[in-house]
């Protein structure tokens, strides 16, 4: 058990840093340059699909939430989008518009759209209601108070949503292979190539890189929560120490 | 002539696999076709059946384990921060990643999906028992206490009925993600829906057949859960 357990998983390390034969003995697969390559289309079709999720989302979050209308659609958005697969949404995109980088990105925008925009909703609606209360006594425009009060008081529960919408995709990117687009996933997909070793071999870089992005991410809410917020939060949340910091998913259990 | 009607036999068979998933077979060539999907519906009843096991055993797992954890931790509060980060860290590995790094572990086949299915599940529930257990009135608990409950006894009878529809939107939510993560569960063996779309990607009408049942699912599931909260919460429909 532990020495099949060694052999497969030193075997799958073997190929992340070293180039072999494939399978069949045609090609030179694995090592560091391929893998970079891997890595690099990974992050650049989840970081194009994150873009444009945050772009399309945040927008339409402040807006609807400044309004306080169209809670129901706001709210039910992030259900329904829980309840569609992402292999469905994916094969549906290869089926009706084809292979390409631009239809899987298409298709991993609509999967990070819904936790973005249900975060930025309740986040803008939990904004207390005496600083909006004096934001409107000091004379600030409808724009003024979007932008300077709650955008940044909403930011914490908004950049919660851009994590669980980053998780996703960067795990849903592992199938864009099926869709010509060479991802990390390209060993998963392709194991008569690559066998047993490149598989796993990408999925160890897979997991690495996903949990390395998220603590990334993590780590960037110092840069994009302003610091009088971060302060104001660490000590109201005094009380309740487990919630101190935002759990990965914000929707506020009670209502979900 | 056995093996006359042998040959025949698996000459239909093979006839019949190829036929599964002829695109030509649908009229206007490829296109999402009622016909072909009812006609074709058999080649869904399996995977569709092995999609349900997946998402309720590791749905009622996920659910007696992560309870137990919450109540563990509700005890001893200390616990509480660390459990919800181990629990979240499990929930933000790729799916695809842990079915096949379970694989050497386990083994291919579906008990592998029951484990990261069961693993998936964790977060979503645990984080609800907790702030269920959390939310409940202190007076309340106090009032138990001055009756002479035990801690035990307020536990069961008092904190855990009082989280329950806390409780069980964290399940309702498991249900849903659980349906959609086991889509994936093919690449560890357990087949399911997923190997369904898997077998032909570009095909309309078999994505949209196996994609529509996977929702309806989730769906289900869901609504499923949500009688089961209305049943054992009777007092919730009362005092509305």
């Amino acid at each position: 058990m532990t020495t099949v357990f060694a052999s497969a998983f030193g075997d799958a390390i073997d190929y992340i840093f070293h180039q072999r034969e494939s399978v069949a003995g045609t090609v030179q697969i694995g090592g560091l340059g391929e893998i970079g390559h891997f890595v690099a289309t990974h992050l650049e079709l989840s970081f194009a699909a994150l873009a444009v999720a945050m772009l399309v989302s945040i927008p339409i979050g402040l807006v609807l939430g400044h309004l306080g209308k169209a809670q129901f659609l706001a709210i039910s958005v992030s259900n329904v989008g829980r309840a569609v697969p992402a292999i469905a949404l994916i094969a549906f995109f290869i089926a009706f518009f084809g292979v390409g980088f631009s239809n899987v990105c298409l298709a991993l925008i609509l999967l990070g759209i819904p936790p973005i925009l249900t975060n930025t909703y309740v986040g803008v609606r939990g904004v207390n209601r005496t600083a909006l209360d004096s934001a409107r006594a000091m004379g600030m425009s409808d724009w003024q108070i979007i932008r300077g009060v709650e955008l940044p008081l909403a930011m914490p529960t908004i950049w919660t949503g851009v994590r669980i919408s980053l998780v996703s995709i960067v795990a849903t990117a592992t199938i864009a292979p099926y869709a010509s687009v060479n991802t990390l996933g390209l060993p998963i997909i392709n194991e008569q190539i690559y066998g047993d070793p490149g598989r796993l071999g990408a999925c160890i870089v897979i997991a690495l890189l996903t949990l390395g992005l998220d603590g990334l991410f993590v780590l960037l809410e110092r840069v994009v929560i302003p610091r009088g917020v971060r302060v104001a939060r660490r000590s109201s949340r005094s009380d309740r120490s487990v919630f101190r910091r935002p759990s990965i998913l914000a929707r506020s259990p009670e209502t979900t | 002539m056995i093996a006359l009607t042998g040959l025949i036999t698996v000459f239909a068979q093979n006839g019949l696999q190829q036929e599964t998933f002829n695109a030509d077979k649908c009229p206007g060539n490829n296109g999402i076709c009622v016909g072909w999907i009812l006609d074709h519906f058999g080649n869904y009843t399996t995977p569709l059946m092995q999609h349900i096991v997946l998402s309720v055993v590791p749905l009622m797992a996920g659910f007696v384990i992560a309870t137990a954890l919450a109540i563990f931790a509700h005890r001893l509060r200390f616990l509480q921060g660390p459990l919800l980060v181990f629990v979240t860290i499990l929930f933000t590995i790729p799916s695809i990643a842990a079915f096949l790094i379970l694989i050497p572990l386990i083994g291919f086949g579906t008990t592998t999906a029951f484990v990261a299915l069961t693993a998936y599940t964790l977060v979503l529930i645990y984080r609800n028992v907790i702030s269920g257990l959390g939310g409940v009135p202190r007076s309340t608990v106090e009032a138990a206490q001055g009756m002479g409950l035990s801690d035990n006894q307020i536990l069961w009878r008092v904190e855990l009925p009082l989280a329950l529809p806390t409780i069980l939107a964290g399940v309702r939510i498991a249900a849903s993600s659980t349906v959609g993560i086991a889509g994936f569960a093919f690449f560890a063996g357990a087949g399911g829906l997923g190997r369904s779309i898997n077998e032909s990607f570009s095909f309309r009408g078999n994505v949209v057949a196996a994609g529509l049942l996977m929702v309806l699912l989730a769906a289900v599931l869901e609504l499923i859960v949500l009688a089961i909260q209305r049943v054992l919460t009777p007092w919730e429909r009362a005092t509305r």
